[in-house]
């Protein structure tokens, strides 16, 4: 008899405890979307594992938060994307980390938007992911702004002035900046000598670089992926021709292209706003923790995502979020305490207005003895 | 009545029968909110897939040529949808959205019959492998084209530019080259795509019930004994093709007004084989098999999700099994003795039909 008071007592006792802690602490249910199928599974799996790391550092570090990550795949496909989401949100999703890509992110955020669902992408730089939407915040900088802070960065260190630019003109984000790229230029004193196009299906740019070289261009300006990226600079490399190239966060991953002699990339620059090298100390715990758990190198899109787990944290403590909150009550508080914080992560120290986009300083680095170099 | 008619009264009766019962369970579910999220918002592509696996049925099943570019047809259905559901809001401020998506419908559908016409004089004449060849490099160029135009509105004008971005600075765009077609007021209901689909039944089932339909299908099953009975093979294989085309036309509007936005890679070479397995997977020549299996396919992925990464493996494994289960004779064998007591039932006295001489 004894026994069993005691252990009731004990029970008791427990119970008590976990509803004192229940009062303080606060679940989190964050949907990652993005593709982790597909063609662009490359991005959606980083952007999946480097959420994953922030979500596994918080909840050790016990604090008021708890995170619970849902992870839904939209095989970067705009049909699919809308079931991803209304898949996270059967799940009890309350908030939305993503898409990782542009165009789906453009199709679920608009969805939202109607819906009243929170959305921070930590990749998607479109324009059209946040324009005529309140609910969408990015974690990148947009196309734009990377294309205009590139022809800003080449006309202030004077890297030179004629210009040649080859751009995927099947593809959003490499039309999006060179768009912006070839307008700021042209107000900077920039002068385009040569413009190439290709799409998806080039696998050859002896014509491209050729116009370029003929053209006498002392930059090559490349807003681009980085495989026809590696493929141009071999091309230019049996040319003997030796100008500036100049990329933008697409070309981040180069030199972990298979069968791509990275001698070839010497001397390219780009803007980033993370580099896997860094001196860093958050960089370099965040890549080690990552090393260990997914056996590769992170790149700049896990680096987004784990910035933006703290961010939507950071966000939820100022408005006050609770476990139970419904997605639509908590979207208008996160909104408004998006305006309000600056969170400072891997990838910089970051604000936000009501447009949605970020406001962080962009960085360049340049590749020397294969590895990356952040300029001032 | 012949015991054919019989026959083809109880087939087309199941059809709609099937496709209105489903209709009205899901219209109930959502009324009493017992549906979840996921399925209401694949209820829309499920209409526009099961358009688009019936009218390329008729196109493989019925006139027997491989078309492998109906996806191409979707996409002039789904761009010309968004084009003109944005130009009657711009030019006409029209805030009545069925009214708006029937317009937009419509027109998706005649655009695409039209370049079903354009394509199909030239194709037609050609025979077997040459035609899925031609079909495919059509699905590619119309994918290409419209990755290089641009439409935007202007005061109510429609302003169109072609390669490159010549627009005025006051446009509001409509179509954005790679970007696609952007800023779509989503207006597509369930409703309206549950009477497209109707309306494709009924055109499709009369048209294979036609004295034209059997041209169609004598031209199939023999082209020279078609020919020498007198049956334009041409003219009936173009009826055919530009019925698909056009019907294709306006599943791809109904599929485009569903979203805020379309891409011209959601219109890929794969995109068409898509919809071929859609068309294989339910039965050559078998319309409602077209309907179930489009059904089926768009909605096993979603519920696949539990399964995560391999879900996509899983999906693939799932699309093996079944094709090698209603192909096996002696699983269509166990399947024909379950189905029995139904198709006594309908069939009434006639037992002696069940089972041998299974006419199709």
């Amino acid at each position: 008899m004894k026994k069993l008071i005691a252990m009731v007592l004990a029970l008791m006792l427990a119970l008590s405890v976990c509803s004192a802690f229940a009062e303080e602490a606060v679940t989190l249910k964050i949907a990652h979307i993005g593709p982790t199928t597909g063609a662009a599974a490359l991005y959606g799996l980083a952007t999946q594992h480097g959420a994953e790391i922030a979500v596994d550092e918080i909840n050790a570090a016990g604090g008021k938060f708890t995170i619970e990550l849902i992870n839904e795949d939209d095989e970067h496909n705009v049909e699919k994307v809308i079931n991803a989401y209304n898949a996270a949100l059967d799940a009890g999703a309350q908030m939305i980390l993503g898409s990782t890509t542009s165009k789906p992110c453009e199709a679920a955020g608009a969805q939202g938007y109607a819906d009243r669902v929170f959305f921070l992408t930590p990749s998607a730089s479109s324009t059209a992911v946040i324009e005529d939407k309140d609910n969408v915040f990015q974690v990148c900088f947009t196309d734009p702004n990377q294309g205009s802070a590139s022809a800003q960065y080449i006309a202030d260190h004077k890297l030179g002035t004629k210009v040649a630019v080859i751009y995927n003109n099947a593809d959003v984000y490499s039309t999006g900046i060179r768009d912006t790229f070839v307008k700021k230029g042209a107000e900077l004193g920039l002068e385009i000598v040569s413009e190439e196009t290709f799409t998806d299906e080039t696998t050859d740019f002896t014509v491209q670089v050729g116009k370029a070289q003929e053209a006498g261009a002392e930059i090559v300006f490349l807003p681009m992926y980085y495989t026809p990226a590696s493929l141009i600079l071999k091309t230019a490399a049996d040319k003997n021709y030796k100008p500036i190239f100049f990329g933008v966060d697409g070309m981040d991953g180069i030199l972990s292209v298979e069968g791509f002699d990275t001698s070839l990339a010497e001397g390219v620059m780009l803007l980033t706003p993370f580099v896997a090298t860094s001196e860093d100390e958050k960089v370099k715990s965040f890549v080690a923790k990552y090393q260990e758990k997914f056996n590769e190198t992170p790149i700049q899109f896990a680096a987004d995502a784990y910035d933006g787990i703290y961010i939507l944290v950071a966000a939820a403590e100022k408005a006050g979020i609770t476990s139970d909150m419904a997605p639509e009550e908590a979207c208008d508080l996160l909104i408004d305490a998006m305006k309000e914080i600056e969170v400072t992560g891997l990838t910089g120290t970051m604000t936000w207005d009501e447009s949605g986009a970020v406001t962080k300083t962009p960085m360049a680095a340049t590749i020397v003895n294969g590895v990356y170099v952040f300029e001032d | 009545m012949t015991k054919a008619k019989r026959k083809r009264l109880i087939y087309n009766l199941i059809t709609f029968g099937l496709v209105i019962a489903a209709f009205l369970i899901l219209q109930n579910m959502i009324a009493t909110k017992s549906i979840s999220r996921s399925l209401k918002g694949q209820l829309v592509p499920i209409c526009s897939w099961i358009v688009m696996a019936v009218s390329l049925n008729l196109v493989i099943g019925f006139s027997g040529e491989l078309s492998l570019g109906h996806a191409g047809f979707m996409s002039i259905g789904a761009y010309t949808g968004a084009i003109v559901s944005g130009w009657l809001l711009a030019a006409f401020d029209m805030q009545d959205t069925t009214l708006r998506l029937v317009l937009a419908i419509v027109a998706g559908g005649i655009l695409a019959g039209i370049f079903g016409v354009l394509i199909g004089i030239p194709v037609l004449r050609l025979r077997g492998d040459y035609l899925a060849i031609v079909t495919l490099a059509f699905g590619e160029i119309i994918r290409n084209l419209v990755n290089v135009l641009y439409v935007g509105t202007a005061d109510g004008k429609l302003q169109f530019s072609f390669l490159n971005k010549n627009l005025p600075e006051n446009v509001t765009m409509l179509v954005d080259g790679a970007k696609g077609a952007v800023k779509i007021k989503p207006i597509s209901t369930f409703t309206v795509g549950f009477v497209l689909i109707i309306i494709t039944l009924i055109v499709v089932l009369n048209l294979v019930n036609s004295r034209a339909g059997r041209a169609i299908q004598a031209t199939r099953d023999n082209r020279i004994a078609a020919e020498s009975m007198g049956v334009s093979v041409t003219r009936y294989k173009m009826m055919a093709f530009v019925t698909a085309a056009v019907l294709a036309g306006m599943a791809g509007a109904l599929y485009g007004l569903n979203s805020s936005t379309v891409v011209p890679t959601q219109f890929t070479f794969n995109q068409s084989i898509n919809v071929l397995v859609f068309v294989v997977l339910g039965g050559l020549g078998n319309v409602l098999g077209s309907i179930i299996s489009a059904t089926f396919l768009t909605v096993l992925p979603e519920v696949l999700r539990e399964f995560a990464d391999y879900r996509m493996l899983v999906y693939a494994v799932v699309l093996i099994l079944v094709m090698i289960f209603t192909n096996n004779p002696t699983t269509r064998a166990i399947a024909n003795r379950l189905f029995a007591p139904i198709k006594n039932l309908f069939h009434g006295k006639h037992k002696e039909s069940v089972g041998g001489g299974d006419a199709k």
